[in-house]
């Protein structure tokens, strides 16, 4: 159920130079799948800021954005104790399905969608392989936050700096190719992952939104199955839907 | 219900003169599950095209100091699919008439979907839109020349008994000119403004933010503009003025009106905020009390006496 909730920052810190971790406190009766989404009221810009559920409890949801303009950069600002109006029950998320193995791949802020999936995912009895990317070691974050969880943990970084040297779409190789994938990230990434794959995914898309919630057909996009809403039909598209040429 | 707020559209009564704008309120059920849509005025539905259109690609929405700009281009899925399948779910959650916002790329394509809409008892005034400027054919390039603008006009009242109200544009030299045009055409009112033409760029790649390069920018930095022409173009007219152009709170409302607004419709506020049209509704009679008005409908124009 969409609606304008309040929300009381609980924690605001840096996980990287300039990828935060927030967590909020309210209602969080209206999440149903992991890769949902949030679209929180900035005080000093026009629009709201979309970002994805990290992960949620009764009481909490864990968000993680990378500071890259004024919307997210006033968000890193926020002092614990401060209340901040946010619209939810945004997008459909990912559907966890029952499977012996479940592949996961994340880019950048593209990882922290997983996260819960994963969570999920594992409970069901799923064994999970995760293979997180980033452009260098010192962008690199939640690596054992997903082992913790249980899950087998590849990192790639651009630079070869930290782990595997290259891209996340060169890991998947051999059993993994066969696996069932989830995938968010930038679009280059997420066609390499498709391209990669022997078999059916669901991949999570960005796009610049105005409303978030389906009234302006601002963040349209074509599919296999018809035009589509990135913040109502989407984020997650299923891979055997998606139309990788924009015209 | 404050009968206070009621307002009068060719014949039509309105329980209060807020209507949400064509584009920015999709076909209305969208906002139904925040609150009771019935409570608005009435609702001007999307832009509705002969054929069903995808519109323009993506990235559409750039963010501005006070506002936005869209490139959508009209997306929607074609006359005969908005009557049966949005125009039906619509129906499930709203009970009142709504404005019908008509577009098209040829004067034939106005006709024919003004053809349809007349059949519809949902339709209470059709919106005729020759403003878009998010289209390369016909669109805005209509709507900037007086003599195409009547054209349409008078090639639409001639196929309906609805009455027939013109989007008007504000990228012109002179919007009076274009009222005037259309007033002798036989429009039974005016829709004004649409979007201004604008743009935004990234500093770091130098490219456009908006795929289509220029698109439509609205929001409350656009309002004195809005006001402007509405006070222009009321001093010129005698049909009726729906004011359009930055409205996002009541006070927005209330000024709109004085320059010479009859009704008006909120655009990029329902974007931001899904509770604007609600909120304005609720604060107008208190804001009323406070300004000593005793009926909207009394201060239509004052700025003019």
């Amino acid at each position: 159920m969409k609606s304008i909730q309040t929300y009381k920052i609980l924690q605001n810190e840096p996980l990287t130079q300039n990828v935060y971790k927030m967590i909020l406190e309210g209602d969080t009766s209206w999440v149903t799948n992991p890769g949902q989404f949030i679209n929180i009221t900035i005080d000093t810009e026009y629009l709201k800021r979309p970002i994805s559920l990290c992960d949620y409890d009764d009481s909490t949801l864990t968000i993680i954005y990378k500071v890259v303009g004024a919307g997210t950069s006033w968000m890193a600002k926020q002092e614990v104790g401060k209340e901040i109006e946010v619209l939810v029950g945004l997008g459909n998320g990912f559907t966890p399905q029952q499977s012996k193995h479940a592949l996961l791949v994340g880019g950048g802020v593209g990882v922290p969608p997983l996260y819960r999936l994963c969570k999920d995912l594992i409970e069901k009895g799923v064994e999970v392989e995760v293979v997180l990317g980033f452009n260098t070691k010192s962008e690199c974050f939640y690596e054992n936050e997903f082992k913790l969880l249980g899950a087998s943990v590849t990192v790639c970084t651009v630079d070869g700096s930290y782990g595997t040297k290259g891209f996340v779409s060169e890991v998947i190789q051999g059993d993994l190719k066969n696996y069932p994938y989830y995938s968010c990230g930038p679009l280059p990434m997420l066609k390499a992952v498709f391209d990669a794959s022997n078999t059916q995914g669901q991949l999570s898309f960005e796009e610049r939104m105005g409303c978030g919630f389906g009234a302006c057909m601002g963040c349209s996009c074509k599919t296999l199955t018809g035009y589509k809403r990135i913040c109502v039909e989407g984020p997650v598209m299923k891979s055997e839907e998606i139309l990788w040429t924009k015209d | 219900m404050d009968k206070r707020l009621s307002v009068t559209l060719s014949g039509w009564k309105l329980d209060n003169p807020v209507i949400p704008a064509s584009g920015t309120f999709g076909f209305g059920y969208e906002f139904a599950q925040f609150y009771d849509i019935n409570e608005l005025g009435s609702i001007a539905t999307k832009g509705t095209t002969k054929e069903a259109r995808f519109g323009n690609p993506t990235p559409r929405i750039a963010e501005c100091d006070r506002g936005m700009i869209n490139a959508v281009g009209l997306q929607n899925p074609g006359i005969d699919e908005v009557i049966q399948t949005e125009f039906k779910k619509l129906k499930e959650v709203y009970h009142k008439k709504v404005v019908a916002n008509i577009s098209g790329f040829a004067l034939e394509e106005y006709v024919e979907c003004a053809k349809k809409m007349d059949k519809e008892d949902i339709v209470g005034i059709l919106e005729i839109n020759i403003s878009c400027p998010n289209v390369k054919h016909g669109g805005m390039s209509f709507g900037t020349d007086p003599k195409i603008a009547a054209e349409i006009t008078k090639a639409v009242k001639a196929v309906t008994t609805k009455p027939v109200y013109i989007k008007l544009s504000p990228n012109v030299t002179d919007i009076v000119e274009i009222a005037k045009a259309v007033e002798e055409a036989g429009a039974d009112g005016i829709c004004m403004i649409n979007t201004l033409l604008g743009a935004r760029f990234d500093l770091k790649t130098g490219k456009p933010i908006i795929a289509n390069i220029m698109g439509g920018f609205s929001g409350p930095a656009i309002k004195p503009i809005a006001l402007r022409m509405v006070y222009q173009v009321y001093k010129a007219v005698r049909i009726p003025i729906i004011g359009i152009g930055g409205i996002a709170t009541a006070e927005d409302v209330i000024e709109m009106m004085i320059a010479g607004a009859t009704a008006i419709q909120v655009g990029a506020e329902n974007c931001r905020n899904p509770y604007a049209c609600k909120e304005i509704i609720d604060n107008l009679p208190i804001l009323m009390d406070k300004l000593g008005i005793e009926k909207l409908e009394d201060i239509i124009g004052r700025a003019h006496q």
